[in-house]
């Protein structure tokens, strides 16, 4: 198993950090930077797609009853979806002590 | 056997380039550097060289172009100069942080305002901490080889960083010298094919150029120093197999009638040669003057300039930059290096030749002559500018 990044020393850097691993981005859980989080209120979506195109972390999937649903481990709770949302589907809300504790995690 | 030609020096650098067999050329003109890529692009479109000439819309974008290039594990080269130089600048650190072999000539030149598209060493200044290799030339022959050389030693696994060979802007770039062509069966048995570690590859990819958070960026920071400081006796050795293939040795520090000299003038790039005419002429009246010229200024060589200014009384340093609000470039390291020992030589830090400004030998003769009397008096001010009008 790889040694983890923030246990690795300076010798065991490759040269040029080349990291060969790749996929890195897929396991990084940029979900724990956020401070608030879409709230979905499925009854208003006209499943247009906008917020699915807009969100910049593509944390966001058209199921394929045409609902969206948000994936929490990327969403970084940036509430562009919300601002786009036509029909005001998204409310951003923020996260309650607990909930930042549990996105840490 | 090589052949010697009568060649304007930028001409030279294209020829060395194409002997290298480089497979990508990205480059932006600028002058004084124009004749270099331009030359490059004509044998590119007359079939004279097997490249890529990737024509682009701005320096940023010509070095960016060579990250990518380099690191598909293809033999890049870019030349630039001045404003363009300044304009790379973000990219130049990306490229030795990222360990890119690329090999870059930088025509020196002064940089704006005002515009100034003459010689002198303010544009290597602002990137002369960026983790590049970067060495001097002092003529045409040096151009050359330095360009050849650079090739070998950024691909050197053991170094593995870019290379920055810089001649000055028309005092270098736009004469033309005597110089060895060397021929292709030559340069092909010193230059084996790049072989770049681990290079671009859909059949195995790899993460490049990747983000770093506060847990990893010392460490990796810390790697990419101690391999730069590590390089020094890689490159002294491949300097040696350099003077072994083709005659022509060159050292990081290069001294000229200095063992016994009380005063020591020291100077960088294509200013040296003028500087050894006035040493000449103060010989000729029996003063004990010498002259100390750094050939290799990054990584900078602290035993060979130690070792070569250990018996001098005055150092008299010429810059051909400012760096604003300290005292100039080339003085402080030279103060740094010698601060620590416990015999040190008394200091005069000059600067002179800005913006292409000649210096001719008798004004060297005075450079000296004044710089012996504020080395001996004790300098007051970071640094004096010589030949300023008023």
């Amino acid at each position: 198993m790889e040694t983890p990044m923030a246990e690795k020393t300076w010798k065991d850097i490759e040269t040029g950090f080349v990291v060969e691993t790749p996929g890195g981005a897929r396991a990084y859980r940029t979900g724990d930077w956020r401070s608030q989080k879409p709230v979905y209120d499925k009854e208003r979506c006209v499943k247009c797609g906008v917020c699915y195109m807009f969100c910049p972390d593509a944390a966001i999937r058209i199921m394929e009853d045409g609902y969206v649903d948000v994936n929490e481990y990327y969403c970084k709770g940036c509430g562009i979806c919300a601002r786009e949302c036509w029909t005001g589907a998204f409310t951003m809300v923020p996260l309650s002590g607990s909930e930042k504790k549990e996105a840490k995690k | 056997m090589g052949k010697r030609e009568g060649l304007e020096v930028s001409l030279a650098v294209a020829e060395a380039v194409k002997l290298a067999r480089a497979d990508v050329i990205a480059a932006y003109p600028i002058t004084p550097q124009t004749h270099i890529v331009e030359k490059l692009s004509e044998m590119v479109a007359e079939g004279e060289l097997d490249a890529e000439s990737i024509t682009v819309e701005s320096e940023h974008s010509a070095l960016s172009a060579c990250l990518g290039s380099a690191a598909a594990g293809a033999r890049t080269f870019t030349a630039t100069s001045g404003q363009g130089l300044e304009l790379m600048h973000e990219v130049v650190y990306i490229a030795s942080s990222m360990r890119l072999p690329i090999v870059m000539a930088e025509a020196n030149r002064a940089l704006s305002a005002p515009l100034s598209v003459w010689g002198d060493h303010s544009d290597v200044m602002a990137v002369r901490d960026t983790g590049w290799v970067q060495i001097f030339c002092e003529s045409g022959q040096d151009a050359f080889d330095l360009t050849l050389w650079a090739f070998r030693a950024a691909e050197d696994k053991r170094v593995l960083f870019p290379v920055m060979v810089n001649l000055d802007g028309f005092h270098l770039t736009h004469v033309v010298e005597p110089i060895i062509i060397e021929d292709q069966a030559a340069v092909d048995a010193y230059l084996p094919p790049n072989d770049f570690p681990v290079p671009l590859d859909p059949r195995k990819p790899v993460n490049m150029g990747t983000f770093a958070p506060p847990h990893i960026y010392s460490e990796i920071k810390k790697s990419q120093e101690v391999a730069f400081q590590g390089t020094r006796p890689v490159l002294r050795e491949l300097l040696d197999d350099f003077a072994k293939h083709f005659g022509r040795k060159y050292n990081f520090v290069e001294t000229y009638k200095a063992d016994d000299a009380e005063t020591l003038i020291l100077t960088m790039g294509s200013y040296s040669q003028t500087a050894s005419v006035a040493v000449d002429e103060l010989r000729a009246k029996g003063r004990k003057v010498g002259q100390v010229r750094i050939r290799l200024w990054r990584p900078f060589p602290f035993d060979e300039l130690r070792a070569a200014v250990r018996n001098a009384k005055r150092l008299v340093i010429l810059d051909r930059a400012i760096a604003s609000g300290t005292s100039s470039p080339v003085a402080t390291e030279v103060r740094s290096a010698l601060y620590n020992e416990e015999k040190r030589s008394k200091i005069a830090s000059i600067v002179a030749g800005l913006g292409g400004r000649d210096i001719l030998p008798e004004q060297f003769v005075e450079i000296i002559e004044r710089g012996e009397k504020i080395a001996d008096e004790g300098q007051k001010e970071p640094f004096e500018m010589y030949g300023v009008r008023g």
